[in-house]
């Protein structure tokens, strides 16, 4: 796959001396859905602004389907849509006349019909003459990605598009960047959910004070810092460990109930066979047993703690 | 040329003064309708002529200035400051649109507004007194040339503004005074020989003055001054504004 937009040696220092990134590279594939991922403070809006157009960089070149974001600008934004993390709108405007009026700014003719599929797939149709005004957070937040989809933009930005939403609408916007991506946007989304990009992420970027610490394919990234955990849940509940396990780290959990083991799903020797031969030495028989992959939080926190 | 951008955001600038109506239009109107019963009837009445001109008659052209000015000031500085206090400058700033034309939408926005309230207010004046116009090309010339020279005065305000303090506080401290000390009810001629001096030094008197030439063939000051006065200022305001884009002055980070 292609990049779509290509971001070289970039850097951002503010007035006031706040470095805040530091030489990032980064490829964006055509078609994908990438997950930049960071806590709070770490670049990610930052980013995103200069790409589009917010913020000037202070150092670097980006591209943006083969248009240098400065030199050729009308052409790079022209291919970007942008739904900023804060809630920014014109509180007296129509639904309608707001989504309209975005789709002129980016240059393009009148197409009622465009506007009209925009908010009927985000379910905003029966509120296209309703004041923003009016309408509730989570509304809000549809019409800012309706602006951002009337001029037909090839990649769609997403700064923290679900923060402070809830459940059930989160689930629809992760539907509608499904079908979007289905059509063929490339969309970069950041957030603080990491279940978010867990769900949704083709890739997965992880920045942290200014710098890019990892990218990777979502699946190769679990599984290469993915930790499994089995947990035997026991007959008969013991008090110790007898001392033939001592050398496999178990956690005795549940006032002797259950067993944890922890293992690296990377190394060679999980240790598995050999651990159940042995507790059936030890005479300790189970129920049930069960494995868990660590989640992508699991892994963010460790990345973030160790860079 | 984006012009289909430009078009957007006049009209969208546009939209705002219809809806604010009352605002945008009918304030200026009945408050400078005030101004022709106080000046024009109350103490113009005492004043026998300025210049061959009754008082009345006389003070339309500054009464037109004043709100002209304050107007352009007002809808521009406004304009392009809302955006920013609400966040929605993120869309101008992304989009396909070069510095030229942003400032093309907003302050052609603002300055049509002043313009047409310009003409209302010529219009309601030619209620109280009689009007002759000597020169109508130029007295549309000098409010075109007004209109859009302090149109893009308030764009700079307005980008300049951090608070809705600071956004009040050049028109009222600065340009209020100016229009007042600028010979929109008097002469300048009729101030002692050491304030005319002073007076001179006032970029309004000149706006006033080629204005007021305009319908009466009277003027404070030459009217090719006049022109080059306000020309001046508008490519300073021109430059100014070129200079805030080339370095994002408040904003861009």
């Amino acid at each position: 796959m292609s990049s779509i937009i290509s971001v070289a040696n970039l850097s951002k220092t503010y007035g006031s001396g706040f470095k805040a990134l530091k030489n990032v590279n980064l490829d964006i594939k055509r078609g994908e859905i990438f997950a930049l991922l960071g806590p709070n403070g770490a670049g990610k809006t930052t980013l995103i602004s200069i790409i589009c157009g917010i913020a000037n960089p202070s150092e670097g070149k980006v591209l943006v389907g083969g248009e240098d974001i400065q030199t050729s600008y009308r052409k790079a934004r022209s291919l970007i849509g942008l739904v900023p993390q804060e809630l920014h709108t014109d509180a007296f405007e129509s639904v309608w006349a707001t989504v309209s009026f975005s789709r002129g700014l980016f240059g393009k003719p009148k197409n009622p019909d465009h506007v009209e599929k925009v908010l009927k797939d985000l379910s905003l149709w029966d509120k296209k003459d309703s004041k923003i005004i009016t309408l509730s957070g989570g509304m809000k937040r549809r019409v800012m990605i309706a602006k951002a989809l009337s001029h037909e933009p090839q990649i769609l930005f997403l700064d923290e598009p679900t923060a402070g939403v809830d459940v059930e609408l989160r689930k629809g916007m992760w539907e509608v960047v499904r079908t979007l991506q289905q059509s063929g946007v490339t969309i970069i989304l950041t957030t603080h959910y990491i279940e978010e990009a867990e769900e949704m992420a083709d890739r997965i970027g992880v920045i942290n004070k200014g710098e890019i610490v990892l990218v990777e394919d979502k699946a190769t990234l679990m599984q290469k810092l993915g930790k499994k955990r089995l947990t035997l849940h026991l007959q008969n509940e013991i008090t110790s460990l007898p001392e033939s396990l001592g050398h496999y780290e178990l956690d005795l959990c549940d006032s002797g109930a259950t067993l944890v083991y922890d293992y690296d799903t990377k190394g060679e020797r999980t240790g598995i066979t050999s651990l159940l031969s042995d507790l059936r030495t030890a005479g300790i028989r189970f129920n049930d047993l069960d494995t868990t992959q660590s989640s992508l939080e699991d892994i963010f926190v460790d990345l973030v703690r160790t860079s | 040329m984006n012009h289909r951008a430009i078009r957007a955001i006049y009209l969208f600038e546009m939209a705002r003064t219809w809806r604010t109506l009352l605002q945008s239009i009918v304030s200026p109107v009945v408050s400078t309708s005030l101004y022709f019963v106080v000046f024009g009837a109350a103490i113009g009445s005492r004043i026998s002529q300025v210049e061959g001109v009754s008082y009345g008659t006389f003070i339309v052209p500054g009464l037109i200035m004043l709100s002209v000015l304050t107007q352009s000031i007002a809808n521009a500085s406004f304009g392009i400051y809302f955006p920013k206090f609400t966040g929605t400058i993120y869309e101008i700033l992304s989009a396909p649109i070069s510095y030229f034309e942003i400032v093309l939408g907003y302050v052609g926005a603002a300055a049509t507004k002043s313009i047409i309230l310009g003409l209302i207010i010529l219009a309601t004046a030619g209620l109280f007194v009689p009007l002759h116009i000597h020169h109508p090309v130029w007295m549309l010339t000098f409010l075109v040339l007004t209109g859009v020279t302090f149109s893009l005065f308030g764009f700079i305000i307005g980008i300049w503004a951090d608070g809705f303090e600071k956004l009040q506080m050049i028109p009222m401290l600065v340009v209020t005074p100016l229009t007042f000390l600028g010979g929109s009810f008097y002469s300048i001629d009729m101030l002692p020989p050491t304030w005319r001096t002073v007076a001179l030094l006032n970029p309004v008197v000149y706006l006033i003055s080629g204005f007021r030439w305009s319908f009466y063939e009277i003027a404070d000051v030459s009217v090719s001054v006049s022109i080059g006065m306000t020309t001046a200022f508008l490519v300073i305001c021109l430059v100014t504004i070129w200079w805030i884009f080339r370095t994002g002055y408040r904003l861009k980070n």
